[in-house]
């Protein structure tokens, strides 16, 4: 299990420094130090061996967090842990960073006590934590008998994402769907491969224990006859309008045997904002844009851009906050720029052209150009030409036909989606 | 509050001012001064010395400050043992708190603090926290048993606290089960016989049933330990595996991947035809895939293990190929990865679209992932037969390009498509002779000489270009100069009239100014080999090689089989067993995939083991036996790289290449067999008969780079009751690359299991590596005894007396011998020429020999002058042997 855990600054101090096991020894925080943080190349591996102790870290803007072992862990669960650790932290004291870090290092240790036994990771829900390890000191010591066995229970009991008696004078709830859409697609504009990656994310503000069941249409058909798809019964819903699924993934309030048997999702939802559910789908992608773009070397200072952008839609829908942005080449010295719509600007800091427009019907196109003059450089290496991605919001979701319900509850209801094509 | 400022005390006489804080009469001054030193602690200031003052702040109801002294203890309480004494009456008291988040806290932490005397006072608490009313006590009791142990095992036992720790296996709640199963689980690994954890079909309902209700990480432990559970037959199997799947939906992805161990596992046992296993195949692929749009570490997790899934099961992801295609913004340890997998999808269904890839691939940035994608071009082109000619034509693309590193690896890998192809594609050697003067590693270097060595007679300078390579000989690695010295010898065995001053260049330079013994020896045995018999020297250096397959670069089987046992753990991302990483004595039994009970064999009686200290030394072996250095000469044509599967006949076609040289092996039958070679250890050998006693002669090579002890051998039961009569002779450690022959008398008088074939010995060898099996059909010959010579009347009435049903007839074809020779050759297996006759012509011959079992068989043997075929009856009460008496007959007749 794991040995050790160390959070160090960018420069390789260290910050906070746990240690779990009696085979991990105070060099070993050195160690990680040297080969890793202070190594002049790229990270070539999260998981790094050095002298037989094996190192797992993850970077979270400049902090980084190590775990430790020298014994043969479960490697994705101690990737998990860390991901969740920091999001312990993030619930307790917001961003990530080394002064928040340091002002919080008590609350840290003592979150690392809990929520890490002897290398165990132990129950690590916000929701439960927040009951008995709080920023004013602990509760324990006020809290009545009654109090103490409900927070034992919570720590250990099935539901132990959410406390009981919450109250709220007004029931809401909301829901984002996010969609994610990567394709690939070949120098002659051919579709390669496309697939949606969805996330649905809910907010939830609701009183005492509630049951709530998500469905979307009737129920979710995981693709059955197709490629490697799997099911079991999803054949019942056939003659309706359905949603290909590849696969789904639940947060872990959702009952998975009843998703398994009846494929229907039920859950007592955490409080606050969490991820209910991840989808993805290969079937049936009705891209909502294309986006063409066209690039002129001219000479060796000079590169002609040009972006044609076909909204896809229905032309009753409206997309809203649309946002493409356009790579340009690390030695870019000037730009200028030319839209039919929205106001387009290049950031120097972020080597890329960012074109906003507010409204987009479908059916239709705009077009920009943009002609980039470059310093010239003896760098022989390429420039990469990292793919253009593009942000918007559109109130229907683009893979999915008709849109998710919720069982019995009002809510708001907001997709947004993210595409990318190649430069 | 803010925190931060512990962190900024720099100034001297520090510790003075915190042990004066530390003993202030405010509460509030001694928290701040606790907290000041855990700050200082953490960046790794030494403060041990306020041991006393610490402890000291230990009596408060104030948690807080509390967690903070515990978190000091937990540190420097080894260092101060005696002084860690003062703070047991504070856990003590802790354990009766009537606050369960304080009698948890006192067990968890008196676990932490591995001092002896205090473990002593740890035992009642424990006891009683075990058994707490409070869920949350158990559960961090249950924990604490494994601190324990891990701190002193014997008291844990003695304690009777692994009993405690089973009856929570059955606890109503199901984080107290969790972590239960997971101190087991932790414990069961370092006593791998104890049946520990007890996992019979009560307990495994039990842990499936709080498998739905424990949080995540319970979900892992119990996931973890129900992979080591061997379901008693497939319905068992397929119960659990209903049950386990629903898991493959988790956000977690390592659930879900301990659930794909868990199903990786137990298809094994599942009938191959049911509709459940190809059900539970389809089931496994989406989730596989999901979890490569996870965070980059756990893609990277996630991919190494499907690498190994791969291998194992292709047909669970064949389909998938294009989600392994690289995305710009993946990092690049995932980029590589994808790649690789790409590889081992590769079919002839998808190769255009992975073709297309690649070579999109090679234009990137990144120097290693260009490297690794024009490496993989040659991989499909060797596994892909279809593709090769495509890939050929990509790669002079790629090496068109001129950008080095591009090309020397585009030429390195060429040269194995050479291998796999030979006489195909010689017509680009010109193209890569142009770049010649820009290679300048190693790899490439060696790679295009040996490309001009292998194909001298097709280019016309290739003279000229050696000898380029010769004007900085003594500067170029070991591998360029061993290549160059084959090279140019082969060139010499084409074209000897023109470069003969080239050769013996090379070969005084290889000889006299290298101090490397591989490049001399290399070098002294080219030099008597063309002195003596340029004849065949041309056939040794310019044999056929063997062709290369894509087999080269899979996992070895049972690798992969124990790997896939450790989905998930850090085992599956190094691709190694946990004993290559792990020291002492955690997890470094092996794991096996569970057999199909129909096929499992019992092994007999205890392993032999070697005995006593190791003797001296009985000879140095500082000269390899041959065998080893012809194996090495003919390595050194395939260029290190290139791994040979067919190595076993490779040594053969060697000895007999050279025939009358090896005169080591005195024994009835001359096939030297490659029984096993496995992590690094090579066995080798044959049985023999001489002098009445039956032995196994073998020859160890241990190709790792450890040395090897503990050598023991035994044999599963078999048809003649084989086992070994003494212990196996190896008495010395095995050096790396040192080569020992022992030779194992055997006798027949262990226990009999009919075997099939009849002759087929299945033989387990251990060292402290590991246990290697294999099994090896074993010459019936050695079984013939001294005294199966029969009685001429006895043999008639015998003839008479066994059923004509019993008699078989076989064929002997292609054997050129007269009847005195054959009897001769016979003779000396023991086979016995009772009588000859004249009939029509024919020679008849009337043989008899008798099994190490008593059992006797009679021989006719017709041969008829001009007739190769020869004809054998066979006479036999237990007719089943004959067939492997014919086998004999042929094998010795034909050597």
């Amino acid at each position: 299990m794991i040995g050790g855990l160390f959070i160090y600054n960018h420069k390789g101090e260290v910050l906070i420094s746990r240690v779990y096991r009696d085979d991990i020894g105070r060099n070993a925080v050195d160690a990680f130090r040297v080969n890793v943080i202070h190594a002049r190349q790229q990270v070539r591996s999260p998981v790094t061996n050095i002298a037989r102790t094996s190192f797992f870290h993850v970077k979270r803007s400049n902090i980084w967090l190590a775990a430790v072992t020298k014994q043969n862990v479960n490697a994705a669960m101690v990737f998990e842990f860390l991901y969740k650790m920091c999001d312990v932290m993030t619930a307790y004291f917001g961003k990530i960073s080394e002064e928040n870090i340091k002002n919080n290092f008590v609350l840290i240790y003592e979150l690392l006590d809990e929520i890490l036994d002897f290398g165990y990771p132990q129950n690590s829900e916000t929701g439960a934590l927040k009951t008995f390890i709080t920023q004013q000191g602990i509760k324990g010591q006020v809290s009545t008998k009654e109090e103490q066995s409900q927070i034992t229970s919570q720590v250990t009991g099935q539901i132990g994402w959410r406390r009981e008696g919450i109250k709220y004078r007004r029931n809401e709830l909301f829901l984002d769907v996010l969609e994610s859409v990567n394709l690939l697609m070949s120098p002659q504009g051919q579709v390669l491969s496309a697939h949606v990656s969805g996330r649905v994310v809910m907010k939830s503000y609701l009183s005492g224990m509630p049951e709530c069941k998500f469905g979307m249409n009737d129920k979710i058909v995981i693709d059955k006859q197709g490629k490697g798809g799997a099911s079991d019964d999803a054949g019942k819903s056939s003659g309706k309008q359905s949603i290909a699924i590849d696969d789904c993934t639940f947060h872990q309030c959702v009952r998975l045997s009843k998703f398994d048997s009846e494929r229907s999702i039920s859950f007592i939802p955490p409080d606050g904002e969490y991820e209910l559910m991840r989808y993805r789908t290969t079937k049936d992608i009705i891209l909502p844009f294309r986006v063409i773009p066209l690039v002129r070397e001219v000479g060796r200072t000079k590169l002609e851009v040009k972006v044609v952008i076909k909204s896809n839609f229905k032309p009753s829908l409206l997309a809203q906050k649309i946002e493409v942005r356009i790579p340009t080449p690390l030695n870019t010295s000037g730009v200028q720029v030319i839209c039919m719509k929205g106001k387009a600007k290049y950031k120097a800091s972020e080597n890329a052209i960012v074109w906003k427009i507010k409204r987009m019907a479908g059916m239709k196109e705009s077009q920009i150009s943009a002609e980039i003059e470059l310093l010239p450089t003896n760098d022989k290496k390429k420039w990469a030409r990292p793919p253009i991605s593009m942000n918007f919001e559109v109130p229907f979701s683009p893979s999915v036909s008709k849109g998710p319900h919720l069982e019995g509850l009002g809510f708001k209801f907001n997709v947004g989606a993210h595409a990318k094509t190649p430069l | 509050m803010t925190d931060s400022k512990y962190f900024t005390t720099n100034k001297k006489g520090e510790i003075f001012e915190l042990k004066a804080e530390l003993n202030n009469e405010k509460k509030e001054k001694r928290k701040e001064a606790v907290k000041k030193v855990i700050a200082a602690m953490t960046v790794g200031k030494d403060v041990s010395s306020l041991f006393p003052d610490v402890v000291n702040c230990m009596q408060t109801d104030n948690l807080e400050l509390k967690k903070l002294v515990y978190l000091y203890l937990m540190n420097y309480a080894k260092s101060q043992p005696d002084m860690a004494i003062m703070a047991v009456n504070s856990f003590v008291k802790d354990c009766e708190d009537p606050n369960p988040l304080i009698r948890a806290l006192a067990v968890r932490t008196m676990g932490c603090i591995r001092v002896d005397k205090i473990t002593e006072y740890l035992c009642e608490p424990l006891r009683k926290c075990l058994k707490d009313e409070d869920p949350y006590v158990r559960k961090t009791a249950a924990v604490c048993v494994a601190k324990l142990h891990d701190i002193n095992a014997q008291m844990v036992e003695d304690q009777g606290f692994l009993d405690s720790l089973r009856d929570l296996i059955a606890d109503s709640n199901p984080m107290v089960v969790a972590n239960a199963v997971a101190a087991l689980s932790e414990i069961s690994e370092s006593h791998p016989n104890s049946n520990l954890l007890d996992l019979n079909p009560q307990n495994i309902n039990k842990l499936l049933t709080a498998l739905n209700e424990c949080t995540e990480w319970g979900q892992i432990f119990i996931l973890d330990c129900l992979s080591n559970y061997n379901p008693k037959d497939e319905r068992e199997a397929q119960s659990i595996c209903e049950r386990v799947t629903p898991r493959l939906s988790h956000a977690n992805s390592a659930v879900v991947l301990s659930a794909v161990k868990v199903l990786m596992k137990f298809l094994e046992l599942l009938p191959k035809d049911s509709d459940y296993y190809n059900t539970l195949l389809k089931k496994l692929s989406p989730p596989l895939v999901t979890l490569l749009s996870g965070e980059p570490e756990v893609q990277y997790v996630a991919l190494r293990n499907i690498n190994l899934i791969v291998q194992k099961r292709p047909e669970i992801l064949k389909q998938e190929i294009k989600v392994f295609f690289v995305k710009y913004n993946d990092p690049i340890y995932v980029k590589l990865e994808k790649l690789d997998i790409m590889i081992r999808l590769a079919s002839q269904a998808n190769i255009a679209q992975v073709l297309a890839e690649l070579k999109e691939y090679a234009t990137e940035v990144d120097v290693d992932f260009v490297r690794k994608a024009v490496r993989a071009i040659g991989r499909c082109a060797i596994k892909v037969e279809q593709s090769a000619e495509r890939c050929v034509s990509t790669l002079l693309d790629l090496i068109q390009t001129k950008v080095n590193y591009v090309v020397q690896e585009a030429i390195v890998v060429i040269r194995d498509i050479f291998r796999k192809y030979p006489n195909k594609y010689e017509s680009i050697i010109a193209t890569l002779c142009e770049n010649l003067d820009s290679l300048d590693e190693p790899d490439a270097r060696a790679a295009m000489i040996w490309i001009v060595g292998e194909y001298a007679e097709r280019i016309d300078n290739a003279d000229e270009l050696l000898e380029s390579f010769l004007e900085g000989f003594h500067d170029e690695s070991t591998q360029v100069q061993l290549t160059l010295l084959t090279a140019i010898v082969k060139l010499f065995l084409k074209k000897p009239s023109e470069t003969q001053e080239l050769v013996q260049q090379v070969l005084s330079l290889a000889t006299q100014d290298s101090d490397n013994p591989d490049l001399r020896d290399r070098g002294y045995i080219y030099w008597r080999l063309l002195s003596t018999d340029p004849v065949t020297a041309k056939e040794v250096v310019l044999s056929e090689k063997p062709l290369i397959s894509e087999e080269t670069d899979l996992i070895e089987p049972t690798l992969l089989d124990e790997l896939i046992c450790h989905i998930g753990s850090l085992a599956s991302v190094y691709h190694k067993p946990p004993s290559a990483f792990v020291e002492g004595s955690h997890g470094v039994h092996r794991k096996h995939l569970p057999v199909q009970h129909s096929r499992s064999f019992e092994w007999a009686a205890s392993l032999l083991l070697v005995s006593g200290p190791a003797a001296a030394m009985d000879q140095p072996h500082v000269i390899p036996s041959q065998g080893d250095l012809l194996g090495d000469l003919l390595n050194l044509d395939l260029g290190p790289p290139v791994n040979v599967p067919q190595i076993s006949s490779m040594q053969m076609g060697a000895v007999d290449l050279l025939g009358g040289g090896l005169d080591s092996l005195v024994s009835l039958n001359t096939h030297i067999l490659l029984l096993m070679k496995a992590k690094g250890l090579e066995i080798s050998g044959t049985f023999s008969r001489r002098q009445g006693h039956m032995y196994m002669d073998m020859t160890f090579t241990n190709k790792a780079l450890q040395h090897m002890t503990d050598f023991a051998v035994q044999f599963n039961k078999n048809s003649f009751g084989m086992i070994p009569t003494s212990p196996l002779p190896v008495h010395t450690p095995l050096m790396p690359s040192q080569t020992i022959e022992v030779s194992l008398p055997i006798n027949t008088i262990g226990p009999v299991m009919k075997m099939d074939p009849l002759n087929n010995l299945q033989v387990a060898v251990k060292n402290n590596i590991d246990v290697f099996y294999f099994s090896v059909l074993i010459p019936l010959n050695i079984f013939f005894v001294e005294d199966g010579k029969m009685e001429r009347q006895v043999f008639l009435a015998t003839w008479k007396d066994i059923p004509n049903e019993n008699e078989l007839q076989y064929q002997i074809k292609e054997c050129h011998l007269n009847a005195d020779t054959v009897s001769g050759k016979l003779q000396g297996n023991n086979i016995f020429t009772i009588a000859k006759r004249n009939v029509e012509g024919q020679d008849m011959l009337y043989q008899s020999l008798k099994l190490t079992n008593g059992i006797w068989i009679l021989a006719e043997l017709r041969i008829q002058p001009g007739n190769p075929n020869y004809t054998l009856s066979l006479k036999c009460r237990a007719p089943e042997v004959s067939q492997y008496v014919y086998q004999t007959y042929d094998s010795v007749l034909k050597t």
